[in-house]
């Protein structure tokens, strides 16, 4: 049989062919998954099974709607900035079902320090206290109130806050002088630390003090000539001041 | 009396039939109603098309307590152990003889040791590290499957489904962020918390920084906090040589951070 002449051959190929070509287009459609590529060469329906993921923490302002007797002074504190799942734990489940499940908080000493605990890779001026000097053995709750911690007293000795500045002063040669020789501190630092700062001298005669030709200090202390000794400088730019070696 | 095998059923039957069943056929429709049921939120609205996230990192404020990394597993159920993180914390101490070194113990989340007495520090520092979310992934470019892919929003996922777990992505990802699930025995990584994003929360890891040294929010839109941070901050992303174009921005990092 010939149709429209084509050989005998030709058609079997063809047929083949078709057969083939049928089968890929068959195995495609079973085998690629229908929104593959609807927006990329990735399955569509992936972004909607992430979607789909349970909510383990509600967020703060769903504790708010609540709980604002304890939001709004915490809000005023110094712990403003620390959401309430911080330390209470993930709580999506007791904003659906508030009596069935409820979150708990650490009250253990083990906790604060997560935070606290003096450690010299945190940022300066972040309150920090050495675990083991402080209160040994008593929570934290019994003096500081998590909720707005302000210091049970207030803190007499600069090394409660300074710790990192202290310990370096500490082994300076300028250890025995009060941090209050050359840092003037307003009493109301002690209590607000941020709203009133304490002040660090601004001038070089302030060094001169101690350390110029003539003054009238002990005669260990080194002596330079103010003239001439880097006179567009300021001091603190070579000594650091804690640890006043030049170098 | 026997009863008839085929017995077609009476118009009183068939009527008390449908009417018990009444009650279930709002099962039917449960799938489209169960995300206002189960989360009160609507996220039909949600256009991937609209966002485009990114992530701003302040070292400065870094305290390296760990509450991210440790929300970041409560949230998405990464086991505790073995130690894999979708986010983590590192310690950076900067020697006075210039040599850097860097540990992140259970990914910072119990904290982190003292310091060996024996390093003479210059300088020491935490950083949080995670997906950069890449607006040119190199694990996307990788896997063969096509089971890792940047959203709409630019947020780089996995399909867990068709992951084969070759671990191709792991290994082509110059930060470190992705591993083997050791459960479910599939690549995953840090998703910006997606299935928050949708419902219009902040990641995990957002939400429980103290200090708010993670900043997070839409690039843009003028008034997110992320481009306050970028205005207000000389920031840098890791690897640009590498050219992936990281969308974790970081503010006060030292040039020993990769």
């Amino acid at each position: 049989m010939n149709v429209l002449g084509i050989p005998k051959q030709i058609l079997a190929l063809a047929f083949i062919f078709t057969i083939i070509i049928a089968a890929l287009v068959v195995a495609r459609m079973l085998f690629i998954p229908p929104s593959f590529g609807r927006y990329g060469h990735y399955r569509a329906d992936a972004v909607d099974e992430v979607i789909a993921q349970e909510i383990n923490y509600a967020g703060y302002e769903a504790c708010i709607e609540c709980h604002d007797e304890i939001y709004e002074p915490k809000e005023k504190s110094h712990h403003k900035g620390v959401s309430c799942e911080v330390c209470h734990g993930p709580a999506a489940k007791h904003v659906q079902a508030p009596d069935e499940f409820v979150p708990g908080a650490p009250r253990k000493r083990g906790y604060c320090p997560l935070c606290h605990d003096y450690n010299p890779s945190r940022p300066t001026g972040f309150p920090q206290i050495i675990t083991e000097l402080h209160n040994p053995g008593k929570a934290c709750m019994t003096c500081h109130d998590p909720h707005n911690p302000l210091l049970p007293h207030t803190p007499e000795e600069c090394s409660a806050c300074h710790r990192e500045i202290a310990n370096t002063k500490r082994v300076s040669h300028h250890a025995s002088l009060a941090c209050v020789r050359c840092h003037t501190v307003p009493d109301e630092h002690l209590v607000h630390p941020k709203f009133a700062l304490a002040q660090a001298p601004v001038e070089r005669e302030f060094c001169g003090e101690c350390h110029a030709k003539d003054a009238d200090t002990g005669r260990d202390v080194p002596r330079i000539d103010l003239d001439t000794h880097g006179e567009r400088y300021l001091c603190w730019d070579c000594h650091y001041p804690h640890h006043p070696e030049a170098r | 009396m026997k009863k008839k095998k085929s017995a077609p059923l009476s118009r009183r039957d068939f009527l008390i039939i449908c009417s018990k069943a009444l009650p279930f056929t709002g099962l039917l429709f449960f799938p489209f109603t169960a995300n206002r049921l189960l989360f009160g939120q609507e996220i039909d609205e949600y256009d991937p098309t609209q966002h485009d996230y990114a992530m701003g990192i302040d070292i400065h404020k870094c305290i390296g307590c760990g509450r991210c990394a440790d929300a970041c597993k409560k949230e998405n159920n990464v086991p505790k152990e073995p130690y894999y993180f979708r986010t983590w914390v590192e310690r950076y101490i900067i020697s006075t003889e210039g040599e850097s070194y860097v540990d992140s113990p259970n990914g910072g989340i119990d904290g982190f040791p003292d310091l060996k007495g024996d390093i003479d520090i210059l300088r020491t520092f935490f950083v949080p590290k995670l997906c950069n979310q890449c607006a040119n992934p190199p694990c996307v470019q990788v896997c063969p499957v096509g089971a890792t892919f940047a959203s709409r929003d630019g947020v780089v996922l996995v399909d867990e489904k068709y992951c084969v777990g070759c671990r191709y992505c792991i290994q082509a990802c110059p930060y470190g962020a992705r591993f083997l699930h050791p459960v479910k025995k599939v690549a995953d990584k840090c998703t910006f918390c997606y299935h928050r994003l949708v419902r219009g929360l902040l990641p995990a890891c957002v939400e429980v920084c103290p200090t708010q040294a993670r900043i997070f929010g839409e690039v843009g839109l003028r008034s997110s906090p992320l481009r306050r941070f970028l205005r207000f901050n000389d920031v840098v992303v890791l690897k640009p040589a590498l050219n992936t174009k990281p969308k974790v921005y970081y503010a006060g990092a030292d040039g020993e951070v990769r």
